[in-house]
């Protein structure tokens, strides 16, 4: 039905949305079916089609949507239907679900390319050639449920979406679950992902609960028109609805206070930090708010709470980014305090500025950490060479038994060795430090004029900030790429093939001019949002907002030259047992020490919520449910008089009447079935006599009745 | 009635005449086919099967009647005729090796098969009494001759004289039953028996007598107590591939005449009626069941559960006089009709797939209880088939025979006979005893089977099994189908 | 003329006679005569009631009964026949083997 009527209203894709899930959906049931009879190659290529394909479907749907700007909402099933409830599984066309496809499926069709190099090479570091199956069938479902959250037309839908992203960032947080710390390590990292976000669904769901019982529905377009009229009527409800929601984000999109679980999901393979801890899931929850807008706009003392959590967060983490060694790690830390800028600029009512800043942070952090596990991989390479070649075996000694490839202080001098992964990495990085005119600039100061103009707290926060990250991204080129090589890996380290660096090239390319979508010019992609969202404020261009970032920038940029480009490099000479491993550490001395350990939020997490919870569930296992409920209650007082029960009933009852009567039945039905055989006596006549006998005693009935 | 009209009827029961042809080209065929290449007969009298089949499949939906309403093609006769071509696909698969192996394969069995499909196809569509005799006397005779075409063996010889001097004396009281109705009447075409009887002035004794005389008739087909005497002697003398196959085909075809007839001519008759069926099946559910339980020979063990069956079905019969019920009566027995020959196809495939002469070194021939020890451990494919076979008899899900006794129930309890119904419940409770025990003897008795591994055999018990379990899965559509044969019906 | 209700009597009464040479006699040709006894009063009952309802139907029928006897006496015979190769009798109360 709405496929006809979507055909015949013109030349429009509209009705091809639902392919955007089928595609990888039916790649991840081809791989999981036959996967294991394909090869490599096949796996890869056929998961890089289904999304491939999925992108070339959100294209047609950006083009139906140059002509057709008001979007479409295409059901497909009734899903759920309960006395007034009833949700649809709907597809929501707009510009804004569109533009989150594109992303998504764009850049997660250069990571699943990417991973057809990586992973061939990591499952056999790692000892399973087996799982590469694996890797990619929860890759196409992410896609699939990535797809599914951004295109839903209700917010039940798109919970079905959040909850399918999270299972698979847990799937493939703990992909080596059996790897690790203690073996383990890996497994509880997911495990944390999973809980920090479960606290978050928590408040996802109330809202949705509060949602329905409000608006009865759940529908956005619904919910959006009805919410000027509740708000006026019952104010409460959406502050509490917003402010629910606002505890999902901080799971979904690592937020303060549950940012903590992003560093740990870096144990995943590295194109899954990419595509999920980077530039697709973790924006979710600036999608969410970005899709909610018009409820967040009927309560600006919430945005007020969301511009402030975000400002926080991307200062925060940015702070902790200095301190980090793991190349990996301080990615992570920087996306944490990325995804803090967009929050702030949804937060303010900004939502071009942080969908913008979403879609140019998807293209430069994707490069950053595909680029990053370029290094990783080209250092695993060198020192597997050196393990299995005895020329190289002495000076092996040297280094550590436990060679960690991810280790910064490993590194040094790369440029030379990997040319490609370094020039691109020096794009992604130049992008997110924000120097114009590549992409991250335009985003970012389109952010920081919105928070000037609206915010000035949120503003001097976030101001700090990007100065911290020019200066860790700094320090992290200047560490990775410059100086001498301080370990034999890095000495020896080669270029990765062609299928990665190929797709860091073209991200490369993306990261560099992704701020032409909405030049201060034009604003392009604000015009393009206005669809979607309605009439949006466009940040005037201020010379003097984007002057004085750029010299922070800058100045920050030449702060991490003076300290890692040359005292680093001198400290190189000093002897090991006096050389510090960080030039900041005698500079800041404890506080350099507090960054390194991430401000000891983790610690703080397991004293004050986690210890006392876990001793709280001993007493209750141990001595409420164990000794009392289970000892007591259960075994004395219900099974003893239970027993007692069943032997009377077993005894008394079941062998003495039942049993009696049943048997007695059972014989005399076999009794009366020897008896009666024997009126079966072979002859003929006998038989015609019954019959006739029938014939009378029928006819009887029938005459004399 | 020109030429013309001839061919055009002639093409309106396009199946039945394609049949009917083909047997008789068959016939002749045979005589070319050398007797140790019997086989050819049977793929091409199964390539006639299959043909019908399609056209009958390709003509569902069509409802019309032919000959001046002697015959009516529609829902029903299709779901019936689907039922029967089935059946004689699955006799041929059942047969095929096992007249090889029992020394007396020849041509014309497969052909008398075909006649007395022809028979069946044509008793589903009968809208005259006269039509439902002939048809009757078409199936019937058929099957006299298969059962006792192994011939000289005595048990064979005996089982077709048996066969045949009760079916004959149970044809004469259906004969006089039809003159009576014809004589209170004026006609014997169901539709104007019906207007006859409500427009009044017909006798009304000569009606009922005859109609008592016609359920006597056909009952006798399908082997209620007290004319089921036959059965037991019948199946277990025949040879078993006859067996199967008559146990399904000349039940449902004897059920298709009851069904049409008393739902189309006779419901004003209810209130006399329903007393007597009422008595019927409550005899035939009790008697086939305990019975049964004295059997040690499987052939007879199941001949006496087809009985059972016989009264289950009969059971549904029982409200047809009720307007509003009268569709679940005939949806369900239907229904039930379906699952009993799926079900009875894949016991008796076991059964003959255990079958062997004696004097081949053994001393048995495969047939009793004790034979079945073991099965579970040296044929499991076998065994499981078997299994399934014995729970859908019994009733227990997730088999059809579960789903269709559910239907026939239902329909039992709607009509406003609880006590019928309890009846039913009981006695399969009391066939859960013997059913049980052939699962008893093949998983827990040790012993040494003999098993025959004939393809066509394997095939139709697994196959047959397979669609009792994964049939019942899907029963909704297929009731619905049912329902939707008996639309057209009533 | 004669009324209806004799010739409904008669063939009732060879009906009768029918059934109850079905029940008494032992000889298999017998009893298959009987039947045939049965199915020709049958044939009466039909032509009275033809000429009653002066309708051609009912005369009709007969010829399709005969027809089908006829195919029964051929099937009938042979299965006697076979039968008394195998034990030189066709006593039916010889013939029970099968039982129980």
């Amino acid at each position: 039905m709405w496929l006809s009527e979507a055909v015949s209203s013109g030349p429009q894709f509209f009705y091809l949305v639902p392919l955007v899930v089928l595609f990888p959906v039916i790649g991840l049931l081809v791989n999981t079916a036959f996967g294991g009879r394909m090869s490599e190659k096949a796996i890869g290529w056929l998961a890089s089609a289904a999304a491939g394909l999925s992108f070339v479907v959100a294209v047609l749907l950006g083009i139906s949507l140059l002509s057709y700007p008001e979007g479409a909402v295409v059901p497909i099933v009734d899903w759920i239907t309960i006395g007034e409830l009833n949700i649809n599984w709907g597809f929501q066309v707009d510009t804004l679900s569109v533009t989150m496809m594109l992303v998504v499926a764009g850049v997660g069709t250069l990571i699943h390319i990417y991973s057809i190099g990586y992973m061939h090479d990591d499952v056999r570091f790692q000892g399973d050639p087996g799982r590469y199956q694996r890797f990619f069938v929860f890759m196409n479902l992410f896609i699939a449920m990535m797809m599914i959250l951004v295109s839903a037309d209700n917010y039940l839908m798109l919970f079905v979406g959040w909850e399918g992203v999270g299972l698979c960032s847990y799937l493939l947080i703990g992909f080596w679950y059996d790897k690790g710390e203690n073996g383990i390590g890996n497994a509880v990292a997911g495990k944390k992902a999973f809980i920090a976000n479960r606290i978050g669904d928590f408040g996802f769901i109330l809202a949705a609960f509060i949602m329905f019982w409000v608006f009865g529905t759940f529908e956005f377009n619904a919910v959006f028109e009805l919410a000027p009229e509740v708000a006026s009527l019952f104010p409460a409800a959406i502050v509490a609805i917003t402010l629910l929601m606002l505890v999902g984000v901080t799971g979904k999109s690592a937020q303060i206070p549950l940012f903590v679980w992003l560093p740990d999901a870096m144990a995943g393979p590295t194109p899954v930090s990419a595509l999920i801890h980077a530039a697709t899931m973790v924006t979710a929850g600036v999608y969410l708010i970005t899709r909610s807008a018009a409820l967040y706009n009927l309560v600006p003392q919430v945005q007020n709470i969301v511009a402030l959590v975000g400002a926080a967060t991307a200062l925060f983490a940015a702070t902790i980014a200095v301190g980090q060694f793991d190349i990996k790690k301080v990615l992570a830390y920087s996306t944490i305090s990325q995804l803090g800028f967009m929050v702030a600029a949804v937060g303010m009512g900004a939502y071009v500025a942080g969908m913008f800043h979403l879609v140019t942070h998807a293209f430069f952090k994707a490069l950053l950490f595909l680029s990053a596990g370029s290094v990783i991989l080209g250092l695993e390479h060198a020192h597997h060479h050196m393990e299995h070649n005895s020329q190289l075996k002495l000076p092996m000694d040297e280094n550590d038994l436990h060679f960690d490839p991810q280790d910064m202080r490993n590194m040094g001098g790369l440029r030379n060795r990997m040319k490609i992964s370094f020039w691109v990495y020096l794009i992604g990085a130049i992008a997110l430090t924000g120097i114009p005119p590549l992409a991250g600039f335009w985003s970012k100061d389109e952010i920081l004029t919105d928070a000037a103009n609206f915010n000035p707290l949120a503003y001097w926060m976030m101001l700090a900030a990007a100065f911290l990250t020019a200066f860790y991204m700094g320090r992290q080129i200047l560490m990775v790429w410059f100086g001498k090589p301080r370990s034999l890996p890095a000495e020896h380290a080669n270029e990765s093939p062609p299928i990665i660096t190929v797709p860091l090239i073209i991200l490369a390319a993306l990261a560099a001019t992704g701020g032409a979508l909405n030049l201060p010019m034009w604003h392009t992609f604000t015009h393009w949002l206005e669809d979607s969202l309605g009439h949006l404020h466009a940040a005037e261009f201020s010379l003097q907002i984007a002057g004085l970032s750029s010299f922070l920038v800058l100045a920050a940029i030449f702060l991490a030259w003076l300290l890692y480009g040359r005292k680093y490099q001198a400290m190189q000479e000093l002897p090991p047992d006096k050389r510090p491993d960080d030039p900041l550490r005698p500079i800041l001395g404890p506080v350099f020490n507090a960054l390194n350990h991430k401000w000891w939020v983790d610690e703080l997490y397991w004293t004050i919520i986690i210890n006392p919870y876990v001793s709280l569930a001993h007493f209750l296992a141990d001595v409420v449910d164990w000794r009392f409920w289970h000892d007591w209650f259960h075994d004395t007082v219900i099974v003893g008089g239970y027993n007692k029960l069943t032997q009377v009933l077993s005894i008394q009852i079941d062998l003495g009447v039942i049993d009696a009567v049943a048997n007695k039945l059972g014989d005399s039905v076999k009794r009366a079935a020897a008896k009666w055989r024997v009126i079966e006596t072979g002859y003929v006549r006998n038989y015609a006599l019954s019959f006739f006998i029938g014939v009378v005693l029928i006819l009887g009935y029938l005459i004399l009745r | 009635m020109s030429l013309n009209d001839l061919l055009v009827n002639l093409n309106l029961i396009m199946p039945i005449t394609i049949l009917t042809a083909w047997a008789c080209v068959l016939l002749l065929v045979d005589l070319f086919i050398p007797k140790e290449r019997k086989g050819i007969t049977a793929l091409l009298a199964a390539l006639g099967l299959l043909v019908a089949l399609a056209l009958v499949i390709s003509r569902a939906g069509v409802a019309t009647s032919a000959f001046n309403g002697m015959i009516m093609i529609d829902g029903f006769a299709t779901f019936m005729s689907v039922i029967f071509l089935f059946s004689g696909l699955a006799g041929i698969a059942v047969a095929y090796d096992y007249l090889i192996r029992s020394g007396i394969e020849r041509g014309e069995y497969y052909v008398l098969l075909l006649f007395s499909i022809v028979g069946m196809m044509l008793m589903a569509a009968a809208a005259d009494l006269i039509m439902v005799f002939l048809a009757l006397e078409l199936l019937s005779i058929p099957l006299y001759v298969l059962a006792g075409i192994a011939v000289p063996r005595p048990d064979s010889e005996e089982a077709a004289l048996k066969y045949f001097l009760l079916g004959a004396f149970a044809s004469g009281f259906f004969l006089y039953g039809t003159a009576l109705v014809y004589g209170a009447t004026g006609s014997t075409a169901l539709t104007e028996i019906v207007s006859a009887t409500t427009s009044g002035g017909v006798n009304l004794s000569f009606l009922v007598i005859g109609a008592g005389l016609i359920l006597v008739g056909l009952g006798f087909k399908v082997a209620v107590v007290p004319f089921h005497m036959w059965t037991p002697d019948v199946y277990q003398g025949a040879p078993s591939s006859v067996t199967a196959f008559m146990a399904v085909g000349a039940k449902a075809a004897g059920f298709a005449a009851l069904l049409r007839i008393f739902v189309l001519a006779f419901p004003p008759l209810a209130m006399d009626l329903t007393p007597v069926l009422w008595a019927l099946a409550a005899f035939t559910m009790i008697i086939g069941n305990v019975i049964a339980i004295a059997q040690r020979n499987i052939k007879r063990m199941l001949a006496y559960s087809s009985i059972a069956h016989a009264g289950y079905i009969m059971m549904a019969l029982v409200p047809y006089g009720q307007g509003n019920v009268a569709a679940d009566t005939v949806a369900s027995a239907l229904f039930y009709l379906l699952a009993y020959m799926l079900t009875s196809f894949a016991a008796w495939a076991v059964v003959i797939a255990l079958e062997h002469n004696m004097g081949e070194g053994r001393d048995t021939d495969g047939l009793s209880l004790e034979d079945y020890s073991g099965l579970g451990q040296k044929q499991p494919a076998l065994a499981a088939a078997m299994t399934v076979a014995m729970l859908s008899f019994i009733g227990i899900p997730p088999t059809l025979g579960f789903v269709g006794k559910f239907y026939l129930l239902r329909t039992v309890i709607e009509g406003g006979f609880p006590g019928l119904a309890l009846i039913g419940l009981l006695t399969s409770l009391v066939s859960a005893y013997y059913y049980l025990r052939v699962v008893v003897y093949m998983y827990m008795r040790d012993g040494e089977p003999v098993v025959r591994r004939e393809p066509w055999l394997y095939f139709t018990a697994l196959a047959t099994a397979v669609g009792v379990v994964v049939l019942s899965i899907f029963s909704e559509p297929l009731f619905n189908w049912a329902s939707q044969a008996v639309l057209k019906l009533i | 003329m004669v009324p209806i209700q004799y010739f409904i009597g008669l063939s009732a009464i060879l009906f009768t006679i029918g059934i109850l040479g079905v029940l008494i006699r032992r000889n298999a040709i017998i009893i298959f005569m009987s039947v045939e006894l049965m199915l020709n009063s049958a044939n009466l009952a039909f032509i009275t009631f033809a000429r009653m309802y002066q309708s051609l139907d009912g005369q009709v029928f007969v010829f399709f009964v005969m027809a089908v006897a006829a195919a029964e006496v051929a099937v009938g015979l042979a299965l006697i026949v076979a039968i008394f190769r195998n034990k030189q009798s066709i006593d039916v109360d010889q013939i029970n083997s099968l039982h129980g």
